[in-house]
């Protein structure tokens, strides 16, 4: 499990550079695009699941195993890099991120942990039925709206 | 000099008088009140009423979860540019809730925005966009609070400061902005039509989404089209089909779990209209999204 979990982050880390040059055209600086990119991959992989809950895609349980656990590798990557300071929505464009996640950095790393816990929750079961997975998507949904309701802005 | 004075005072007064006139309480009329309590209540039917028009969602307690959302104690604090609103005790309970109320007095606050004394509320309660629901619905809804569960909480006082204060104001308020007809109007067909009553007259999704003019009332000419986030930050978004561009599924299924066309998370006061919006049939989703895709675009 562990050296899956690091493979996985691994090819996340990957993807995450693939996502940024993608996008590299665009002014926003570096690790604001790694950061986004970071985002799109969790939002990539709980899409996988929400597709089986919504019908749109037959429940495969090895499917959302996988993105499961892609969730919980991604809530594993150190964070050190792609927050730096000066990349708030107050300073630059091109980002919605609150000046107010770098007031508070132990409420906002409380609040990416608690992403985490949701994300072992939910790998734990997502590959046992699609209602198992199903009750597994709402915390982890709810740790994503915890924090953008303090530190993003609106559109 | 004493001519002008009393032309002077003359002018207050019928200005006073004016200000008065204007700012009666109208109530129901007794024959409204008679085809409401012509009805057979259905409360099981009210418990649909009850989701789709929010109730929960300003009148639980703050951070009411799971069936503490059906405890209607009030408590919530709505800040805004009048001051703060707090949400009263709607539960059944005989001295702090409804429990006195009769099906009359609950039509005068839902229809009138008038509480059992005739003291105006005021529209942060949405009884403008209720006064729209229908008779059945009405009585439905009347008898499914009556099932809820009593809270012994006092309701909190607004905190509003002058001229507001003042309660007679709501009721010029009340001459300006109160309609009897939706803003979307014709025959959107069958689908539409039933969203467009979902919306305007229960779930109330303008109260948000409408930019409001100097005086808090909705700008009807920009129905939908996004507005500054009231008594907090940035924008709630435009929902006319030229600016939210979700299918008609996307929609619905964003009203039923939350999650965007990009599995964005819904956030803020959203998250809590969805958990009201799940408890609907699809087809009232599906109706609300056909309504929305019918919105048209903002005139200027």
């Amino acid at each position: 499990m562990k050296s899956r979990i690091l493979f996985t982050a691994a090819v996340s880390v990957a993807l995450v550079a693939v996502g940024a040059t993608a996008t590299a055209q665009s002014d926003v600086p570096y690790p604001v695009q790694a950061r986004q990119g970071q985002f799109t991959l969790m939002q990539l992989n709980i899409g996988v699941m929400v597709g089986m809950i919504r019908g749109q895609a037959d429940y495969d349980a090895a499917r959302a195993q996988a993105a499961a656990d892609n969730l919980v590798a991604l809530s594993t990557l150190d964070q050190s890099f792609h927050w730096p300071e000066g990349t708030d929505n107050a300073s630059i464009s091109g980002t919605r991120a609150l000046p107010a996640i770098w007031e508070n950095i132990p409420d906002v790393i409380s609040k990416w942990n608690d992403f985490g816990t949701a994300a072992v929750a939910l790998a734990d079961v997502a590959g046992d039925g699609l209602d198992a997975m199903r009750g597994g998507i709402g915390p982890v949904g709810a740790s994503c709206s915890a924090c953008h309701d303090a530190y993003r802005a609106s559109p | 000099m004493r001519r002008f004075l009393v032309g002077v005072g003359v002018l207050v007064l019928a200005g006073l008088a004016g200000f008065w006139g204007l700012s009666r309480p109208s109530p129901a009329a007794p024959e409204d009140l008679a085809a409401l309590s012509a009805l057979t209540p259905d409360a099981q039917a009210g418990a649909a009423v009850f989701w789709a028009g929010g109730c929960a969602s300003c009148h639980a307690a703050d951070g009411a979860d799971g069936d503490a959302r059906l405890v209607l104690s009030g408590g919530q604090r709505f800040p805004s540019d009048f001051g703060v609103f707090r949400a009263p005790n709607i539960s059944p309970d005989p001295v702090h809730g409804l429990g006195g109320w009769s099906l009359a007095a609950f039509a005068n606050a839902m229809r009138h925005g008038i509480s059992p004394e005739g003291q105006f509320y005021y529209p942060a309660f949405p009884y403008t966009a209720y006064r729209l629901m229908t008779d059945q619905d009405l009585v439905d809804l009347w008898a499914f609070l009556g099932t809820l569960p009593a809270a012994a909480v006092p309701s909190k006082a607004h905190e509003i400061g002058f001229p507001f204060s003042i309660r007679r104001t709501v009721g010029v308020w009340n001459r300006l902005y109160l309609n009897d007809d939706f803003v979307v109007t014709g025959d959107l067909g069958a689908e539409a039509n039933r969203g467009r009553y979902l919306s305007e007259a229960l779930a109330h999704c303008a109260e948000c989404h409408t930019p409001r003019d100097a005086l808090g009332g909705l700008d009807r000419s920009a129905w939908m089209g996004g507005a500054p986030v009231i008594g907090g930050q940035g924008q709630v978004p435009s929902l006319t089909p030229s600016q939210l561009r979700w299918s008609q599924g996307d929609i619905a299924a964003y009203l039923n779990d939350g999650f965007t066309p990009s599995f964005d998370t819904a956030g803020g006061h959203m998250v809590s209209v969805i958990e009201n919006f799940a408890m609907l049939p699809e087809a009232d989703r599906l109706a609300v999204a056909a309504y929305l895709l019918a919105l048209p675009e903002m005139q200027n």
